[in-house]
């Protein structure tokens, strides 16, 4: 792990390569199961890091089913609620939706769950788009902490954490490599 | 009182603009860092372009392709100025840029007040600051503003607490128009870098032409200007002629139509205030229809796909004719549309940027 660098070096390893895509597998699985197969599912990828998670359960459920799943990105910045207060918000990006989503099984994929604020901007944002059957909240990380009465459908680990520390998910598409780490250092 | 903003320095701005690029490539790039795009960013006020660097004009064309995105969804609202005052305080006549304004800021869930005052009924100086006084005591948190006077917005820009936004001063600047005309310009042509622009008509009255002539060349287009002398700006000729030899040329004049459309890839025609006739600036109308009037056998001496743009309002059969401005060249109607998602750009971004002072 020769790129981590600053802060990240007195990070500890949460789940490393491996077990990120063990993680995502079984996730993949339990869609499927919840959902009897996956002709009607909708991935969509909360900007920026849900996106990649996205397609890779889309790839994932599509090498079990055999069948190709739509996935989309949603940018929810314009849908925040603390857009006053968290400091300029100046990059945000179009949201793409491979397909109506009106009567399908959208789920929404982040990397981490923590406030719970971000999945609710994002449920706003899904359902200016149209209105589907059912919406599914999938991450890869529950750290704990909602400040909101949600919770995530499929979970890849859940970590208990205290508020000072950060949770870095590196995801190969973004960063080179793959790995959760949790670090002790709140995030700048 | 132009400088109204802080810059970044040139080696920010030089990350700046890598950091913008990379970011469109969201499944390659690192991810941009967030401190970093706001200190492209860092205004309160929109008054004009001509401090406005590459980086911070491509953010905001970036921001206007996400507001585009919103305007083609089934609800076309988003609550990112939800509890947010817009006073739209025109003193002068419009119709597309003071609805293009109030739909916007409505787009964006704000609420809007407009505010018309006719020319006359209003003096300028004081009565105007104390309008501006009181729109800030009744809490307008963005106050656009149109102006028959040059300068009018900086004036209010440093007794308000809120942001002002130019839509139009005089002769000087209209920087929303300018903004919308690159964003339709790079959605055709990818960038404008290099692409020749002719600007026709009117200079000298033109706070379109000015504005433009800003962000055009910043981006690295080759503009030029055409029109009768006595309608060209005097100031932007003697800056011309001053110009250091070993910088790019990048803004000429052209008195002559066919050579200034020669090899063109965009003409921008300007409205011709028909007033110009009786202040003795032109001998007669049909004399300058005759020499620089947009006309189909002119356009063929352009580039093949030329691009063909009107601010509006349009005299056709003045400075364009009809059969232009209709034609598969034209993306004047365009142009209105990505106004509106210009103008929601520059509300968000100075909604955002100027929360951090």
């Amino acid at each position: 792990m020769s790129q981590i660098t600053g802060h990240e070096e007195e990070a500890r390893t949460i789940l490393n390569e491996e077990e990120m895509r063990r993680a995502i597998s079984r996730m993949a699985h339990e869609m499927l199961e919840r959902n009897a197969g996956a002709t009607e599912i909708v991935l969509v990828g909360i900007r920026s890091r849900g996106v990649p998670l996205a397609q890779r359960l889309a790839a994932k459920i599509g090498a079990l089913e055999h069948i190709s799943v739509p996935v989309g990105q949603l940018d929810a910045t314009l849908y925040r609620d603390d857009l006053r207060s968290r400091g300029a918000q100046l990059k945000v990006h179009p949201t793409e939706l491979p397909a109506d989503i009106t009567d399908r099984v959208v789920v929404l994929v982040d990397d981490v769950l923590y406030t719970g604020r971000t999945a609710r901007a994002a449920l706003d944002a899904l359902l200016d788009h149209g209105r589907p059957r059912k919406v599914q909240l999938a991450v890869l990380i529950d750290r704990g902490h909602r400040e909101l009465p949600l919770r995530a459908d499929y979970v890849g680990k859940n970590v208990p954490t205290a508020r000072e520390e950060s949770i870095l998910v590196r995801l190969a598409e973004h960063d080179g490599f793959d790995a959760v780490l949790l670090s002790r250092q709140p995030t700048a | 009182m132009k400088r109204t903003t802080l810059y970044p320095s040139p080696a920010e701005q030089a990350q700046g603009i890598k950091a913008t690029n990379t970011a469109s490539s969201p499944h390659q790039a690192p991810m941009p860092d967030r401190t970093h795009i706001q200190s492209i960013f860092q205004r309160r006020h929109l008054l004009d372009l001509d401090d406005f660097s590459a980086a911070e004009l491509r953010l905001l064309l970036e921001i206007t392709q996400t507001m585009k995105e919103v305007l083609a969804r089934p609800v076309r609202k988003v609550p990112a100025l939800q509890g947010s005052t817009v006073v739209n305080l025109f003193y002068e006549n419009s119709t597309r840029t003071r609805i293009s304004f109030e739909l916007a800021a409505k787009n964006l869930s704000a609420d809007v007040v407009n505010v018309t005052a006719s020319g006359s009924s209003v003096t300028k100086g004081e009565s105007l600051i104390d309008t501006v006084r009181t729109l800030q005591a009744l809490g307008a948190d963005f106050v656009i503003m149109r102006h028959s006077q040059s300068g009018a917005p900086y004036l209010v820009a440093q007794q308000i607490r809120g942001s002002v936004i130019n839509a139009g001063d005089g002769w000087h600047a209209h920087p929303t128009q300018a903004l919308l005309d690159l964003f339709t310009l790079e959605e055709h042509l990818g960038s404008v870098e290099g692409r020749k622009i002719v600007i026709l008509g009117d200079i000298l009255h033109s706070r379109v032409a000015r504005s433009n002539i800003w962000s055009l060349t910043t981006l690295g287009a080759e503009v030029v200007l055409c029109g009768p002398p006595t309608l060209m700006p005097p100031s932007v000729l003697e800056s011309i002629a001053s110009a250091d030899d070993a910088t790019p040329r990048r803004l000429r004049v052209e008195y002559q139509i066919e050579r200034a459309l020669e090899g063109a890839d965009v003409v921008m025609a300007l409205r011709l205030q028909k007033e110009r006739q009786d202040a003795g600036l032109l001998p007669s109308l049909r004399e300058y229809i005759a020499r620089f009037g947009l006309t189909p056998q002119r356009l063929a001496s352009a580039n093949p796909n030329a691009l063909v743009m009107h601010p509006g309002p349009m005299n056709e059969g003045v400075e364009i004719a009809h059969e232009v401005a209709y034609s598969d060249a034209s993306v004047i109607e365009e142009q209105v549309t990505n106004g509106l998602a210009v103008r929601m750009a520059v509300l968000y971004a100075l909604s955002q940027a100027r929360q951090r002072a």
